[in-house]
């Protein structure tokens, strides 16, 4: 399995606003906390602050000054007041499952825990949104909406565990965003506060908000410029039926073609997902999920709706599989059938996980017809630098994610994977991508921001940022680097993910 | 399959031009309003200022059907947008009014979305990306051509319905959609309240409605999918059916204002319309004026003598908001924001146009300012 201990970059981002508080400003910003807060509410022992000191990008590590665990939104107005009048920087977080080091504290800094608002407010199943609170975990929305019919369509792979308020920072996608979009095309509304603690409502059931659409500014933002206490959400109504298709090709490029077809066909399918060899090899060895151990890639396309829109977008994507050459085609018949085939696909990374020390996830978005090129980009790279990668990919919207296999503990192995997924980025770039699809940029992908950006849209972003939160203490550091350290940077340098909840399912 | 290349990044001559007017204007304390095909010059307030037009920005850039991604030109037609797409079976997901001479980049900059909306989106939902010119006069690139991306703030969708208040458009990206293999329109006649209602509840079974919209005593129901899928879906919706040019053109009018609405009201010429967005389940609003409904429920065109503030605040207390349409001098035109978001839009002006070269007054929603027009 995983392993952590071998790499640890203790390197803190860089934060130009706020120096490490004097004990002298330590003690009154702590009492002010205590007056605010139920007892069980703030944290400050070395011992309580541990589980707080990263979130899922565990090779950085940092414990906050402290850790306020507020109960209700009027709680987090004040602490975000105190923080405000004594200078002090907050970070919020949510279930802490994210994968770029977005909630990782700074030492002068106070974490704000949006886990305990974990409030459905309503549900309204005839205007179909849901109003919760930040720390309602996003399968428990559409847990909660089930009995009516409904659904909360987008959903991370970490949805068991992830926060709807985490979703919102991050904009996070899901296997079925190609289809049912992205958390910033199902978030409707959100109130929360301003760093200072002024109240924000912004966007809600009405349509289109009167004014600039601040709601997506909010959707993303990485906790930068408001700390949300409440989302309304809009909820579909649950397909009856799903199938999916397994089809495996000879290549890559064929697979690849047939993703093209699919669309081409006029198919948006509810899911289109790709594993490269490698992938297939591990996955199959793992769980057994009936993937052709020859094949050079492996396509899974799922239908969802109504029995005959099923029944005959199934027919079609064999259809197209089969003229783009797939040599072993097999649809689900069943639930359990369609579970089976995708419990290779989500058991990809922890597969991968079995058959090497360890691991970096890349998470690059290139445009599709790209895929062919970029791949084959990977493994020239993959010999130059000396090390093996596992390719899975979201075919569907272009969302790639090479798992650059390494073993901390041999000397020079981290910095090689670090090079080879710098590479990665680099060649994403290159072929019109970006540099995150939906993992975030956090602390993580710094650096790689200079390379997707240049020097006038990264000033943007800071005046942005200080339109929101004009004192910076808002998660400063994070999401854009400054001029200086990109300026300072000679080559893009990208720190790959490790998962620090290796038991939560990773696609 | 055709393939459009992505021009060479060597400077556009009329790119750079635009540049050069936007840098001359903040030089000179001068206001340009920016225009495109002039489609729109009804609606909002007359903006102040001297013109700069993108109609010298033509083209589709790249077009890649298999990507369900289309870059394309800020002055180009709409019309040459749309024709493009319908020849490669697809469509732009949130069905804009089609004016005459509306341009894609009037489209994303008015943010108005048609019938399809309630169900596929709307303009900013299918935005990927924008290159524009903000108020230094500088070239910015936000967003891209993909459809996941989480890099930097979301600068690219704050541009739909901005009015040009940010900057000059000059090329986006839009994901687009297939056209539907099969379209079925069905009429049901019932009251608004009972519409109400049965839009809503339908919209929560997986039946593929694609839009739904009700005016003069009739509730109108649009399914599109596969014809197997739609077919199955009949039996559940009822009603009679419309035939494919009358529904055609039905939904068509519907995205710029119900039709039947228009022709139904007697003095339509002298009374003022209103364009609300409230919650899709709102209670019909016609003891306050003449009703139509569209977006399942999410907007209400409203014909009413009733006085600004008391629509305002009829729209606010359903938790929606007001804008000033057809015959309606009510300024500003678009819903005053709370003080909170009005000083977050006046922060970002502050920042993003230092010298207001764009403050041309189209986009008034965030300010006391606004000088009322003499007329719209």
């Amino acid at each position: 399995m995983l392993r952590h201990n071998g790499v640890m970059h203790t390197q803190a981002p860089s934060r130009p606003h706020a120096a490490a508080p004097q004990p002298a400003h330590r003690a009154p910003l702590l009492a002010a906390l205590a007056a605010a807060l139920p007892a069980d509410a703030l944290l400050t022992q070395p011992e309580q602050l541990g589980p707080y000191e990263c979130d899922g990008l565990s090779m950085y590590r940092q414990p906050p000054l402290a850790v306020a665990l507020p109960y209700a939104a009027a709680q987090v107005q004040a602490v975000l007041r105190i923080c405000h009048a004594h200078n002090t920087p907050v970070v919020p977080r949510g279930a802490g499952t994210g994968l770029a080091g977005g909630a990782l504290p700074s030492a002068d800094a106070v974490l704000l825990s949006l886990a305990r608002l974990k409030r459905i407010a309503r549900i309204d199943a005839l205007a179909r949104v849901a109003v919760v609170e930040p720390g309602v975990r996003n399968a428990a929305i559409s847990e909660a909406a089930a009995g009516y019919g409904l659904y909360y369509a987008p959903d991370p792979s970490s949805q068991i565990a992830c926060s709807i308020g985490g979703n919102v920072a991050e904009n996070s996608g899901g296997v079925h965003c190609l289809k049912y979009g992205l958390t910033v095309h199902n978030v409707l509304g959100v109130r929360g506060f301003l760093a200072d603690g002024t109240p924000v409502s912004i966007g809600g059931e009405a349509p289109d908000d009167s004014g600039l659409d601040l709601l997506a500014l909010m959707m993303g933002s990485e906790g930068l410029l408001a700390v949300v206490t409440e989302v309304t959400v809009r909820l579909l109504p649950r397909p009856r039926h799903a199938q999916v298709v397994m089809a495996a090709f000879a290549t890559v490029e064929d697979a690849g073609d047939a993703v093209a077809g699919i669309i081409g066909e006029g198919i948006i399918p509810a899911g289109l997902e790709m594993m490269d060899a490698l992938a297939t090899r591990a996955v199959e060895d793992f769980v057994h999920a009936g993937y052709p151990l020859d094949a050079g890639a492996i396509l899974l396309a799922e239908s969802d709706g109504t029995l005959e829109e099923v029944a005959d977008e199934i027919a079609r994507i064999e259809a197209v599989c089969r003229r783009h050459g797939a040599v072993s085609l097999a649809t689900s018949q069943s639930e359990a059938e369609r579970l089976k085939l995708w419990a290779g696909r989500k058991a990809a990374f922890p597969a991968v996980g079995r058959i090497t020390p360890d691991y970096y996830c890349m998470d690059g978005t290139i445009p599709k017809k790209r895929l062919s090129a970029v791949l084959r980009r990977i493994a020239e790279l993959s010999e130059q630098h000396g090390l093996a990668c596992a390719n899975v990919f979201h075919a569907g919207d272009g969302n790639l994610h090479p798992l650059i296999f390494f073993d901390a503990n041999q000397p020079g192995d981290v910095e090689r994977a670090e090079a080879f997924g710098l590479d990665i980025l680099r060649a994403c770039v290159e072929a019109g991508g970006v540099i995150t699809g939906e993992h975030g940029v956090g602390v993580e992908k710094l650096d790689a921001m200079c390379v997707q950006f240049a020097a006038p849209e990264l000033s943007t972003f800071h005046a942005v940022k200080a339109a929101f939160d004009p004192a910076g203490l808002l998660n400063p550091g994070k999401a854009v680097p400054t001029l200086h350290r990109c300026a300072e940077m000679g080559g893009m340098h990208v720190h790959g993910g490790k998962l620090l909840h290796p038991d939560l399912p990773r696609f | 399959m055709t393939h459009y290349e992505p021009e060479g990044r060597t400077p556009d001559p009329e790119e750079a031009r635009l540049v050069d007017e936007v840098r001359a204007a903040g030089t000179e304390g001068r206001v340009l309003h920016i225009r495109g095909g002039s489609s729109k010059d009804g609606l909002g307030g007359t903006p102040r200022g001297s013109g700069l037009s993108t109609l010298g920005l033509k083209g589709i850039v790249d077009y890649d059907p298999a990507e369900l991604v289309v870059t394309v030109r800020a002055g180009t037609p709409l019309a040459d947008l749309q024709a493009e797409l319908a020849a490669h079976g697809q469509m732009l997901p949130f069905e804009p009014p089609a004016w005459p001479d509306a341009t894609v980049g009037g489209t994303v900059a008015s943010g108005l979305s048609g019938p399809r909306r309630a169900f596929s989106g709307s303009v900013r939902d299918a935005l990927l990306g924008v290159r524009l010119i903000d108020g230094r006069g500088q070239l910015l690139q936000f967003g891209g051509q993909v459809m996941k991306n989480v890099a930097g703030f979301d600068l690219f969708r704050l541009q739909a319905g901005a009015w040009g208040r940010l900057g000059v458009l000059l090329e986006v990206s839009f994901r687009v959609l297939p056209r539907p293999q099969s379209e079925l329109t069905r009429v049901l006649q019932m009251d608004a309240d009972q519409a109400i209602a049965h839009m809503n509840q339908l919209a929560g079974t997986p039946v593929p409605l694609s839009a739904a919209a009700w005016f003069g005593g009739l509730l109108h129901l649009r399914l599109s999918g596969s014809a197997a899928g739609v077919q199955a879906a009949l039996s559940g919706v009822g009603g009679e059916p419309l035939d494919p040019l009358s529904a055609e053109r039905l939904w068509a009018d519907c995205a710029a204002q119900p039709p039947g609405f228009a022709e139904t009201a007697a003095a339509a010429e002298s009374v003022p319309l209103w364009r609300l967005a409230v919650p899709a389940a709102t209670r019909s609003l016609a003891a306050e004026g003449e009703e139509a409904i569209d977006w399942c429920g999410g907007l209400r065109w409203l014909r009413t003598h009733a006085p600004a503030e008391a629509v305002r605040a009829l729209a606010t207390s359903l938790g929606g908001h007001a804008t000033a349409w057809q015959n309606n001098l009510a300024r500003p035109a678009m819903h005053p924001l709370d003080p909170v978001r009005q000083a977050l839009h006046r922060r970002l002006f502050d920042t993003l146009d230092p010298d207001g070269v764009f403050d041309s007054g189209r986009f008034d929603a965030d300010a006391a300012a606004v000088v009322a027009p003499a007329g719209a």
